[in-house]
């Protein structure tokens, strides 16, 4: 079994609501050395697949029909040594 | 309004004998992911799909409409509200064009005010993509203030180009954040709602 771990990110070019209600929390806080937050998703996926190219291959097609929108989001994925 | 209504339940797959579907708003498997993301692979939509590129008309209102966005029937996708609030209130739409079914009973720069309930109807959609749209007349819809005027205050969600409502290239395909449906009774309060309904019945010669 094959353990993925995927990042799914806001386009640089797109306003993150979240990003900067929390970045502006931090400021309050006193972390005004923090320039900028994006908040993005983080999803752990368990993949059954004979080798690590077919397990990549099967995630990102999860990727792109489900767990990212490709209009607004990338998406990063990782393989556990 | 003198036209028999169906309840499809999302499980169903048989979408033959309608002269319309309407994706009703509110909440879809608790919206996670997305909203609509995962409403938007319910057995019914396959059928919905091929309905509307056979060029049958859909409506989608609010989470319908963010439902039809994932299924990529109409372009572009939405975001959370810039303001992270869930908004609730009446708003100013105009009619931006009346070359639908859902508007040619309306005037161009026609006012309407329709309550929205919403916290992801902040809609994003890329330079070209926006272009598009307008060149096509595709945006049926904006936000505006109480005069009619596309202001940065009267733009609620933070929306590119203040859009409320957009159609497909075919215009068939209605999403609009609004809920017209809201919107039907004087003596509840508001009926503006109404002419689009009125509008689509007269276009489909149902009424």
């Amino acid at each position: 079994m094959f353990k993925a771990k995927v990042n799914v990110t806001l386009r640089p070019s797109i306003l993150d609501p979240k990003g900067k209600a929390a970045h502006h929390a931090l400021q309050n806080l006193g972390l005004t050395n923090i320039e900028g937050v994006r908040i993005g998703k983080f999803i752990e996926i368990d993949v059954q697949a004979s080798s690590e190219e077919e397990a990549r291959s099967i995630v990102e097609s999860a990727c792109s029909k489900l767990l990212a929108n490709e209009v607004m989001e990338d998406f990063e994925i990782q393989f556990e040594s | 309004m003198n036209a028999e209504v169906k309840f499809l339940w999302h499980k169903e797959t048989d979408v033959s004998g309608l002269d319309m579907i309407i994706v009703p708003g509110g909440f879809s498997y608790g919206d996670y992911l997305r909203s609509g993301a995962i409403a938007r692979f319910s057995p019914i939509m396959q059928e919905l799909i091929g309905y509307a590129q056979k060029g049958g008309p859909v409506m989608g209102i609010c989470n319908g409409f963010q439902i039809l966005l994932e299924a990529g029937l109409i372009p572009g996708a939405m975001r959370h509200n810039e303001q992270l609030k869930f908004i609730c209130k009446d708003v100013h739409i105009r009619v931006e064009s009346t070359q639908s079914i859902y508007t040619s009973s309306l005037q161009k720069d026609q006012l309407l005010t329709i309550p929205v309930s919403h916290g992801e109807g902040n809609y994003y959609i890329d330079n070209d993509g926006l272009k598009e749209l307008q060149d096509n007349d595709q945006v049926l819809f904006r936000y505006v203030n109480a005069h009619g005027e596309t202001t940065p205050e009267a733009n609620i969600n933070g929306s590119i180009d203040n859009i409320a409502g957009i159609t497909n290239k075919h215009k068939n395909v209605l999403g609009m954040m609004p809920h017209p449906e809201r919107a039907m009774e004087r003596l509840l309060g508001k009926e503006d709602g109404k002419y689009i309904f009125e509008s689509i019945l007269q276009a489909l010669a149902i009424a």
